[in-house]
């Protein structure tokens, strides 16, 4: 939908394309993008960096990971384990891995606040059990030009010939479902409700609150 | 469904409305910014031509990539001297306060916040950095952003947010000598797990919480993101008053003190609250903890041996086997002799005024040992300034230590303050992963500040409780 300032939010009822599997648990935003490819003050130019201590050697030759194989270079849904996305609040990671070519990630779980990054880029991060993610990771390895289709609004992964049940947040599933995840323009349509709150509270000095439009 | 605590209490005061998505719309009361995360979300409001909403709330520092040696300007590094550029353009442009190093306030954003009186008890504070945690020590609801979220907060000054669960953690009894709140919160994390806090705000409370200081509770705090949980905290009480008083908030506008407080009462939880879970953790306990791996959560007392990998959970296996590989420790023996090269006291956990006196008392009439590089990075000018008045810095420097200017510093590597190479690090930071530290193959071991101490005079991880006695020089 497109909201009050004319910005354009799709709706993202379903993403599909092919997979790549990137293991591990508790896989942090400090190796997704580390801290020196932020000395930026734009986000452009991030996806060549994703992972890059786990892609190169100090000489800068490829190492083995799955962001290096040329099988995998045209994947857009990631298939990772447990934890993912944890330590640093750092926007940068899931701009990265976007820029790279990520649009959805299916896990065994996120951490929160990198989950919540994602959701404000329309980047679903779809749930499932351990042993599921791992079937789905083997399966990936093998059919690495092989399509994944998730249905945010169903909540199913289709691989092969096979569909399987994932879990989608409540509130992740109608803001991505609904085009409502850029919260901007939504939450500014409440301008006065918000100043009617801030009146309420007594820390608020009455000169720190805007005047209404 | 927890019920009078104190993140119920303060949440239903700060939603403003239900949203279509289920969220709710919170209104936040002081967003904090720095020099990293927050570029992009201003060049995301010109795009949309909006405004900083709430200025006033807003308050800005610089910390992250600030060097902590030379501080001339221009900076020596370009990508650092263009991003405090760009801050100070956006807070100039939109009329924000900015702690910067020509005022003498600058420091890490958590370090200020609560020393100018800006974190308050029943506050809702968000910053675009994971440990804003730290200010929930003050009973404020207080957690980490991202940059998108941070456009909503300046456009809008509200945060569309899904209401968590709340676990409370009780940590009774006395923690004895050389153990601090330090170990306290690694231990909550090696018992809970680094995904146990997930869906969780954690409330610390317990004897052993209400005894300690607020720059322990800003330790504990402050790492509850390392546990999962995006939001910790502690009831207000005496201690937290006493603290407030002293902040330029209240000593400028003392009447607000007296107005506030019935407030500040009125958030703490109730008595008889209900939580969606209780832990409870014997304060009496716990000794000194350090990090044996690559997450915060592998850590271990340090008289008690490393795990064997698969002697823990399935799921924790291979993290902890490639953990102990790049690490290079072996399961069965402790980390006490583990050989160090760099001694870094500082970061947003622990480089307050309090905590560098700790240290300062182990250092004195000692020397750092010869193979470690050992430097000190004071949270904030304020603190480094205190520090400096009542001789903290001659304690460090006679002993061999570096003392630098306020900043992040060596807990990221985002200025030129890294590990090289393989280096290891005794480090009273937060995050001991792969990489964190600057050097992709640097090893990090978390631990309080006494024991960064006490492993920058042996040379290695050290139970600090059996250092010898210094050696007093006349």
């Amino acid at each position: 939908m497109a909201d009050a300032d004319g910005v354009e939010i799709p709706e993202v009822d379903s993403v599909s394309g092919s997979g790549v599997p990137i293991r591990g648990n508790d896989i942090d935003t400090d190796q997704i993008i580390p801290a020196r490819f932020m000395k930026v003050v734009t986000f452009d130019g991030l996806g060549e960096f994703a992972f890059f201590d786990l892609r190169f050697d100090e000489d800068d030759e490829q190492k083995d990971h799955p962001f290096n194989e040329e099988r995998f270079q045209d994947s857009s849904v990631m298939v990772v384990n447990s934890n993912f996305g944890c330590g640093s609040s750092r926007e940068h990671a899931p701009q990265a891995l976007m820029r790279w070519g990520i649009d959805a990630i299916i896990g065994e779980s996120f951490a929160e606040i990198f989950a919540g990054n994602c959701l404000a880029l329309g980047i679903p991060t779809v749930t499932a059990d351990a042993e599921t993610i791992e079937e789905l990771q083997d399966w990936v390895d093998e059919n690495p030009d092989g399509d994944l289709e998730i249905d945010v609004e169903a909540e199913t992964v289709t691989y092969g010939s096979e569909t399987i049940d994932v879990t989608v947040d409540d509130a992740q599933r109608k803001a991505l479902v609904e085009g409502v995840w850029d919260t901007t323009a939504l939450m500014k349509s409440n301008a006065a409700a918000v100043r009617d709150t801030a009146r309420e509270l007594p820390y608020v000095e009455a000169d720190a609150i805007p005047e209404a439009e | 469904m927890s019920e009078g605590t104190l993140y119920d209490k303060v949440w239903d005061r700060h939603k403003v409305t239900t949203l279509p998505t289920g969220q709710d719309q919170l209104f936040v009361g002081l967003h904090l910014i720095h020099e990293v995360t927050s570029p992009q979300a201003f060049g995301m409001l010109r795009e949309r031509d909006l405004e900083v909403a709430y200025p006033e709330l807003t308050h800005a520092t610089v910390d992250h990539i600030v060097p902590t040696a030379d501080q001339s300007r221009p900076y020596e590094e370009d990508a650092a001297e263009e991003m405090m550029s760009e801050l100070e353009r956006n807070v100039r442009e939109a009329g924000i306060d900015f702690s910067d190093p020509d005022s003498g306030d600058q420091g890490i954003v958590h370090v200020v916040g609560p020393e100018q009186g800006l974190t308050q008890p029943g506050k809702t504070i968000v910053c675009g950095d994971s440990h804003t945690s730290t200010h929930g020590a003050f009973g404020a609801l207080a957690f980490g952003i991202g940059t998108s979220q941070i456009r909503d907060v300046l456009a809008t000054g509200t945060l569309a947010f899904e209401k968590q669960k709340v676990r409370k953690i009780e940590v009774d009894g006395e923690l004895g000598d050389g153990v601090g709140a330090k170990d306290v919160i690694l231990e909550i994390i090696r018992r809970l797990g680094t995904e146990g806090g997930v869906g969780y705000v954690y409330e610390y409370a317990g004897s052993a919480i209400e005894s300690l200081g607020m720059e322990g509770r800003m330790s504990i705090c402050n790492m509850s993101i390392e546990g999962g949980a995006r939001a910790g905290y502690v009831n207000p009480d005496e201690t937290t008053y006493e603290w407030l008083e002293e902040t330029d908030y209240f000593r400028e506008n003392p009447e607000k003190f007296e107005e506030l407080k019935p407030y500040w009462e009125s958030i703490r939880s109730d008595d008889d609250a209900e939580y969606d879970d209780v832990v409870r953790i014997d304060a009496d306990e716990l000794e000194p903890v350090v990090t044996w791996g690559t997450t915060p959560g592998q850590g271990i007392g340090i008289t008690d041996p490393i795990p064997e990998p698969e002697a823990l959970p399935a799921d924790k296996q291979d993290t902890a086997r490639r953990a102990q590989e790049h690490m290079r420790v072996e399961p069965g023996e402790t980390m006490a002799g583990y050989d160090i090269d760099v001694a870094f006291l500082g970061s947003c956990t622990n480089a307050r005024l309090p905590d560098l006196r700790r240290a300062a008392r182990i250092v004195e009439g000692r020397e750092v040992h010869d193979d470690v590089r050992a430097l000190v990075v004071p949270g904030s000018q304020r603190v480094q300034k205190a520090a400096e008045e009542e001789g903290l810095k001659d304690v460090f420097e006679a002993a061999g230590f570096e003392w630098r200017n306020a900043g992040c510093s060596m807990c990221l590597g985002m200025n030129e303050d890294q590990l090289e190479g393989d280096e290891a690090c005794a480090s009273s930071s937060n995050r001991n992963f792969v990489g964190r530290q600057g050097s992709k193959d640097g090893r990090t071991v978390l631990m309080n500040p006494r024991m960064v101490a006490a492993a920058a005079i042996t040379g290695e991880v050290t139970d600090v409780r059996e250092l010898p006695e210094a050696e007093v020089t006349a």
